[in-house]
């Protein structure tokens, strides 16, 4: 044989935790027990994950797909001919042709699961820096109004157009400023952020460089929280090769125009990825909010104007460049528009992460994508937009994915991760656990959050004891006002949206609170 | 990945504080990198140690202790030689947490939170470790493992105890 065969095993951080690592080192072992060269290619993953660790054999055809793939699988494997694309019990034909993967709009993620992430030569030859090449031969004013025309909004959960900030601190007069990409992705049921980074790192990179193009500003930030080391060892080494090639640096691509990047490590604390406690968090203090305004636009990190943008705002915005914003544009629905890399998680069968143009229904992801719920029982709720977004019922399962639609029922988008719960789930506990959250994570500059939060929990408690005993309607009135005050005075959305799931807790799932269903008033 | 040292002298503990210091003079907003850095070496920020550093980015002591007791990371001692973060997360709570934390909490005779006392152990919640699709999911000296129950948690245990 004269070529070596490409064999892809995914060094993403799900399918390391499933065991790829020793599926690579049996490849490896076994190929050459049986003298058969092969070239193994750590590539990212296609985000398939109840199919991790899925193995890729390049053939004249195409990517063929095998998984879940075990260490002991291996010899069998070979056995039946994988290694030429031939058929087994764990195979699934063509990569590309698996429905999942199929449906999806992939924009933002066009190569994630496709190449190798710390490849640099890979990353251009599937049409990498093509964004920031356009962007170099263009005004700053041209770039913000290509990203306007995206109708891009940030997809950090805030939603706020990502066009009008970037004009915003264009606009500004001052010797720094500065590009920040937040990369704290707290949220439970999120992993798209981690993805990215882990899996296409230089998207972000090149996002983040083409913002700084569009501002003016010549430094950057990454702050990533600590509980992602995989994706710290991946940015180190690729924002080290991208500064060696010259991507990055004094002098980006010979145009005399500069942007340095630099990591910086989180410590632990949900509350810094709120903007301002980040920032502040930057320079070296506590992660307590700051009052706006100031807007971080006009005085952010060391008070000088900052962007301040999510991973997926920011890695959205090279192809958004590179195919222009009306492309972009073209998908969504409303004023929603663009893709969304939604996270499908929990109890769900078919888990994993689909880049769908806005508009798709809860039920279509939970039942044609997701396969319903793992453990084969009704799924009677889901948690959309993480710890602060609320629980929708069944009844609710037909809503768009669209900012607006989800805003109609008191609900958010979120960071686009949905959580899925059976019939077992308890939602006066799931309630409790919101203001046990909020409690542990509070950062503690005004009272409706830092007390209320844990007023709230212990009430939550007494309704758990005392839910046999029939209902109790002083409790939940007053846990209605304390929610009322927090989402009417906190200064920040983690004391403000804590309400959310606990209210929509209470108002589809009253049974849970030892109220019955015709007394509990709808929303 | 190495297991944590457990204990350092005084005297070592300060020299690599001067060391991390140096190697972060002139960093604007350096203080986490420098907690960072020094728990990396060290297992922990030693209280002892605050002064030295408040000292030398001109901040006041209260100031650099109130940064350190902010942050879940930072910790005053050492952890135990393994260290088994479980996730604690609404994701990993839909696929039986719960009751995960309880059956670990019996079999290890360690409550969540806790490190044993001889040193060999710490078990400790954590919130969110991005594997939400995969629940429920564990963090083991560094390493991802989804889709756990207790008996391959126990198993995991044993095979890097062995290694250590
Ligand atoms: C409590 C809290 C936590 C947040 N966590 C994150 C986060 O982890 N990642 C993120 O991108 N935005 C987070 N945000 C939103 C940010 O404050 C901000 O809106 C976002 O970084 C702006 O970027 P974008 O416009 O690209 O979304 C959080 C907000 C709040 C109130
Ligand atoms: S709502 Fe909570 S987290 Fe936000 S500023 Fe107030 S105390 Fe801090």
């Amino acid at each position: 044989m004269s070529e070596p065969i490409k064999i892809f095993v995914p060094r993403d951080a799900t399918a390391l935790s499933l065991g790829a690592d020793k599926v690579a080192k049996a490849i490896v072992a076994e190929a050459a027990a049986r003298g058969i060269e092969v070239q193994l290619v750590r590539n990212g993953s296609r985000g398939l994950f109840w199919l991790e660790p899925l193995v890729e054999v390049a053939t004249p055809a195409g990517r063929v797909a095998y998984g879940p793939v075990k260490a002991r699988d291996v010899a069998g494997l070979f056995d039946a001919g994988f290694h030429e694309g031939k058929a087994h019990a764990l195979g699934h034909g063509l990569t590309e042709e698996i429905e999942y993967l199929k449906r999806q709009e992939r924009l933002t993620f066009a190569r994630v699961g496709i190449t190798d992430p710390l490849s640099l030569e890979d990353y251009i030859a599937h049409d990498g820096y093509r964004g920031l090449k356009r962007a170099l031969g263009m005004t700053p004013e041209a770039i913000v109004a290509e990203v306007t025309e995206s109708g891009l909004r940030g997809r950090g959960g805030a939603a706020f157009p990502t066009g009008i900030k970037w004009r915003t601190v264009l606009g500004c007069q001052a010797e720094q400023k500065y590009i920040v990409c937040n990369a704290d992705e707290g949220d439970s049921g999120t992993f798209s952020d981690r993805m990215v980074m882990e899996d296409d790192p230089y998207v972000l990179i090149e996002g983040m460089t083409i913002a700084g193009l569009a501002v003016g500003a010549t430094r950057g930030y990454i702050y990533l929280r600590s509980e992602y080391p995989h994706a710290e060892a991946v940015l180190l080494e690729t924002i080290a090769r991208a500064t060696a090639a010259g991507y990055l640096g004094d002098d980006v691509l010979g145009s005399g125009k500069a942007f340095h990047l630099e990591l910086r490590r989180g410590a632990g604390a949900y509350i810094c990825g709120e903007e301002t406690a980040l920032l502040e968090s930057i320079e070296g203090k506590r992660g307590t909010v700051r009052p706006k305004p100031p807007l971080p636009a006009i005085e952010g990190l060391f008070g000088k104007p900052t962007v301040i943008n999510n991973v997926i705002s920011l890695a959205s915005v090279p192809i958004i460049l590179d195919k222009g914003g009306a492309y972009y544009k073209d998908y969504g629905m409303g004023r929603s528009l663009g893709t969304l890399p939604i996270q499908l998680t929990g109890n769900i069968a078919r888990g994993g992460l689909i880049e769908k143009a806005f508009g798709i229904t809860l039920r279509e992801l939970l039942y044609e994508y997701g396969g319903g719920s793992v453990s084969g029982r009704p799924i009677r709720a889901v948690q959309v937009g993480g710890p602060l977004g609320a629980y929708l019922p069944e009844s609710q399962f037909d809503t768009p994915l669209d900012y607006e639609a989800f805003a109609a029922l008191g609900a958010v988008l979120g960071h686009g991760g949905i959580v899925v719960f059976d019939d077992t789930v308890d939602m006066a506990d799931m309630a409790r656990y919101a203001m046990e959250f909020c409690a542990v994570e509070s950062c503690g500059k005004c009272t409706p959050c830092r007390i209320g939060s844990t007023r709230g929990e212990e009430l939550l408690s007494q309704i758990i004891v005392a839910r046999s005993e029939g209902p109790q309607p002083g409790r939940i009135e007053l846990l209605k006002s304390l929610c009322d005050t927090m989402l009417g005075a906190s200064l920040c959305a983690l004391g403000g949206m804590t309400p959310y799931p606990v209210m929509s807790a209470i108002n589809h799932f009253p049974e849970d609170f030892g109220v019955s269903q015709d007394s509990a008033e709808a929303r | 990945m190495a297991l944590l040292p457990q204990r350092f002298a005084p005297e070592q503990c300060e020299a690599v504080t001067r060391e991390v210091l140096a190697a972060h003079r002139g960093q604007p907003g350096a203080l986490l990198p420098i907690l960072h850095d020094i728990q990396d070496r060290l297992g922990a920020v030693p209280p002892e140690l605050l002064p030295l550093i408040a000292e030398d980015l001109c901040l006041s002591r209260a100031e650099v202790h109130g940064v350190v007791s902010f942050y879940h990371d930072f910790r005053a001692t050492p952890p135990g030689r393994q260290v088994l973060k479980l996730c604690q997360a609404e994701a990993c709570q839909s696929m039986g947490v719960k009751a995960l934390t309880a059956e670990l909490e019996s079999k290890l005779g360690l409550p969540l939170g806790e490190t044993r006392e001889d040193g060999s152990l710490s078990f400790e919640p954590v919130y969110c470790l991005g594997n939400c699709a995969c629940a429920p999911s564990v963090m083991l000296n560094g390493e991802l493992h989804g889709r756990v129950d207790a008996e391959e948690v126990l198993a995991l245990l044993a095979e890097q105890g062995a290694q250590a």
